[in-house]
């Protein structure tokens, strides 16, 4: 096995236990890179058809170019998909610098989610290597009765045997690809032929690395048009991912803050 | 520039070498990781600029440990409290690194990290040495299962580069390790604050002739696949396909073809390996190996579920239902005797009891001494029971099913490695030609065990007469099950030692769920003092116990005293007798309290009945899994 056979393998059998362990459980399909990675994979554990919702938290503030790959594959992969608007902007947290706020709406959007389809699980494809806070992450992790996550006293996880246990009214997020890096998504992409959003392919010098909403992601210089550009070019930078993604460069803790609030 | 390095020729196809860094609190765990980013050029210079930023911020000069504690939290009281990853390649191969706190009170998330590495950096303060912490998570390491590890004496600088001092802590260590049975790859003088020995050698320490810390961890091996071992695939589903029922699990370890006889455990069944299902549909596999996540299909209609084992056709793990287990306890309330937790074994998940705590283990001296209690971080050997027989192996023939973990509250509350099991292992259990629920159709109720227990003199033989009698009469099927009575009988070679108490409730207990099974309402009349013994039998049980306790003071037990026995017992004509010359563990959290000081008769066996109503006579709970 190479390092993306174990890499698979290992999200494989996550998305198992999730789903032997946790119901109602329902995927996020944020319809970037990592997430459609995820789906890939949901369909391989579950050979084909994935037997649980994916949910799209709509801010109304995607890309065309996104809702038109949302659109197409939900079709071509027989997704059952949950597409709520997210509440308004005046309903976050008025004290979060202004992009975070708009981050999280989002987060409200999940737990509107989670309140809505009585969701005792939900599977996300953040992974370690994103950002410093993510990496503290456990696959299994569990949310307080308000979506919360309590990071200084997150339970001990080891030996694949994770907690799929939790009292009443609290929900358990899976994170299936923690262990993968930027590069491991790209390779992975190429190697399975996963269809992605154009947007990521450079056009007149400008490629989006990291794709969010509208306003609060800016794309990066770049002349990677296809996906081993992207690798080469993924190779030699030394910047960031979340670079171009506004809302968590406000202020030292502004991810952190948002995290803690139940982002993903 | 940046020269492009081929992947292929580095071997960087193999998984990212994962490493932890372990050692007690400010030995300086988190800067030596900083500076080893920093020293292999891994660090973006941004980064390295908001580090800056964020020292200054602090007051400090740069702090490398800012680098991974990444939580406010940590950089404002500047310790780690959770365990982190970070990438960095060397000239060779890619690394994880993972961070581990050293504080005592973040231990579980030290085991969290640490188990997901292939060997450890241990980290010494060069004028500290050993200190608890560093011994306890060395010990830690060997029952994670860890066998390499590389230790970094550290703060070199602050001895003054003082070799013999240096010599004189490498040679505490490694016999600490020697005595682990870990394998010491090497040990090494370092300065994580200036650098040296970290990736390039150190100017300052001309006596180490040994390799770099960067050096040793590109020497270490990774562990060898389990492909030669057994086969065991722990079952983690069944799949519906059509007709089609496809299993899936991940192959802990060996390895099969298709057309290879299988046996299932624990229920020994046998059948051939039909096919590997895959989507998307690629050519078809012909066989599979430990790591690989499969789905299969069998070639006979066999009874699968979640929690079995899927083993060559002569080589299945034998099935136990008592296991003799070393622990390393992480919950912050004491884990005693009696105890019910929840055991989780590959994909096996069964109520278990605490039956004895052999012994609590010393890290500073190796020694072990007797305990009650296995508090926070304690490491023990313990006896468990289980609710019912598990498949799984010794954890020295095989690691990844011979070893598990323990809920509690919903928590992971610790970990073990199985190092006896025993019990009817050769031996099967023939199912039961009519089925529960056919019985309980025909009796109106289920059957179940009502477990009474209290002091001689209590009352439990006068209720259970009167309660058998109330059931008998609104038409339930119930029998009693009492203490003297057995002693006369089946368990009549048996005195009143502890561990012939023990066997004498084990027996009832047997009996009581054989009376359960065939649909009766058992109603058990026993002393049974000690609460381990209670807990063991409510998991030879399982589901349908409840623990009734007859509650009476010693004083009104002894007033009463309707055979004459207390009397004898306080003339020394009677030895081990309950409440005079022996103990009787009071239940701390029974299904139901008779208090017989208070309630008549006809009140207590009112309570029974209401009680007996909710256990035996309501409509089953629909299972959250039937549900879907």
């Amino acid at each position: 096995m190479n390092d993306l056979d174990w890499l698979e393998a290992q999200s494989i059998h996550i998305l198992r236990e999730a789903y032997a362990r946790i119901r109602p459980i329902a995927m996020l399909w944020s319809l970037g890179k990592d997430s459609n990675v995820m789906i890939w994979l949901a369909r391989k554990a579950f050979l084909g058809r994935i037997p649980f919702p994916v949910a799209h938290l709509d801010t109304g503030l995607e890309f065309p170019e996104t809702y038109a790959f949302r659109d197409r594959y939900v079709k071509e992969w027989g997704l059952d998909l949950i597409a709520d608007p997210c509440p308004p902007i005046e309903a976050t947290d008025p004290t979060l610098p202004a992009n975070a706020r708009l981050a999280a709406r989002k987060t409200l959007g999940l737990s509107q989610a989670i309140e809505r389809y009585g969701l005792n699980g939900l599977i996300a494809g953040i992974r370690r290597d994103e950002q410093a806070t993510r990496a503290k992450e456990r696959v299994f992790s569990p949310r307080r009765m308000d979506g919360q996550w309590d990071f200084r006293d997150q339970p001990p996880e080891f030996w694949d045997q994770y907690n799929a246990d939790f009292p009443p009214g609290t929900h358990v997020r899976i994170h299936p690809l923690l262990a993968w890096t930027e590069v491991d998504i790209w390779r992975y992409i190429q190697r399975e032929s996963i269809p992605v959003v154009p947007l990521y392919f450079a056009r007149e010098g400008k490629r989006y690395r990291s794709l969010g909403e509208i306003g609060i992601t800016m794309p990066i210089d770049s002349e990677a048009a296809d996906i081993p550009a992207i690798i080469a070019e993924l190779k030699a930078t030394r910047a960031p991912e979340r670079a171009g993604r506004v809302m968590d460069h406000d202020s030292e803790d502004a991810f952190e803050r948002l995290r803690v609030g139940g982002y993903l | 520039m940046t020269v492009q390095l081929d992947r292929a020729a580095l071997g960087q196809d193999a998984r990212a070498f994962p490493i932890v860094v372990v050692g007690h609190v400010d030995h300086g765990k988190s800067t030596l990781v900083g500076r080893l980013l920093h020293d292999t050029d891994s660090l973006p210079p941004e980064k390295v600029a908001q580090l800056k930023e964020v020292s200054a911020k602090r007051g400090l000069d740069i702090e490398w440990s800012f680098l991974l504690d990444a939580l406010q939290l940590e950089r404002d009281q500047g310790i780690t409290v959770d365990t982190t990853q970070i990438w960095f390649s060397s000239a060779s191969r890619r690394y994880v690194i993972i961070d581990a706190p050293g504080h005592k009170e973040f231990l579980k998330n030290m085991v969290t990290g640490a188990s997901q590495a292939h060997a450890a950096v241990l980290v010494v303060d060069a004028a500290q040495g050993l200190a608890e912490q560093t011994r306890r998570h060395a010990y830690l390491l060997k029952l994670l299962g860890l066998s390499q590890v590389v230790v970094a004496v550290n703060k070199i600088d602050l001895i003054g580069h003082d070799a013999a001092r240096f010599a004189a802590v490498a040679a505490e260590v490694r016999g600490y390790l020697d005595s682990l049975d870990l394998n010491t790859a090497a040990i090494i003088p370092v300065s994580a604050r200036h650098g040296d020995n970290i990736a390039t050698p150190g100017t300052a320490t001309p006596w180490h002739a040994g390799p770099t810390l960067l050096g040793a961890l590109d020497a270490l091996e990774p562990p060898p696949a389990p492909f030669e071992q057994d086969l065991r695939l722990p079952v983690q589903d069944v799949y519906r396909q059509g007709d089609e029922r496809i299993i899936v699990g991940r192959i802990e370890s060996g390895t099969f073809q298709v057309g290879d006889r299988i046996t299932l455990a624990p229920t020994r069944q046998t059948a051939r390996i039909k096919s590997i299902e895959s989507w998307p549909n690629e050519a078809p596999k012909s066989g599979a190996r430990a790591g690989q996540s499969v789905a299969l299909t069998l070639d006979e209609e066999l009874f699968v579920e979640r929690g079995m084992i899927v083993a060559g056709h002569d080589a299945a793990p034998r099935s136990a239902r008592v296991l003799g287990v070393r622990l390393f306890w992480l919950d912050r309330s004491a884990l005693q005797v009696g105890d019910r937790l929840r055991l989780r074994i590959g994909t096996a998940e069964v109520e278990a009891a605490v039956t004895t705590i052999d012994e609590v283990l010393d890290v500073e001296t190796l020694g072990t001494a007797s305990g009650k209690a296995i508090g926070q971080n304690d490491v023990a050997r313990i006896t468990l029971t289980l609710a019912k027989p598990v498949a799984l192996d010794r954890y020295a023939a095989l690691a990844g099913t011979g070893r598990g973990v323990l809920v509690r509250d919903w928590r992971l509350a610790g970990g073990f490695v199985v190092e006896s099991l025993s019990t009817s292992a050769d031996l099967t259990r023939v199912d039961a030609p009519v089925t529960a629920a056919e019985r309980a159709q025909r009796n109106g109720h289920r059957g179940g065990v009502i477990w009474m227990t209290g002091l001689s003199g209590s009352g439990k033989s006068t209720i259970a007469t009167a309660l058998i009698r109330r059931l008998t009469d609104r038409g339930a099927q119930a029998a009693l099950i009492d203490g003297d009575s057995l002693r006369l009988g089946l368990n009549r070679d048996l005195g009143f030692s502890d561990e012939a108490r023990a066997e004498n409730i084990r027996r009832a207990a047997e009996v009581a769920k054989l009376f359960a099974e065939t649909g009766l309402i058992a109603v058990v009349s026993l002393i049974a003092p000690r609460a381990g013994d209670r807990a063991a039998a409510r998991a030879i049980v399982g589901d349908g116990f409840r623990e009734v306790y007859v509650k009476a003071a010693l004083q009104t037990c002894e007033r009463r005293d309707p055979k004459g026995l207390y009397a004898r017992a306080r003339k020394g004509e009677i030895a081990n007798f309950t409440g005079i010359s022996a103990p009787y563990d009071a239940p701390e959290a029974a299904d139901l309290v008779i208090d017989t000081d208070r309630l008549k008769l006809e009140e207590a066996v009112d309570r029974l009945v209401e009680a007996i109503d909710d256990a035996y006579y309501t409509a089953e709970r629909v299972s959250f899994a039937e549900g879907i």
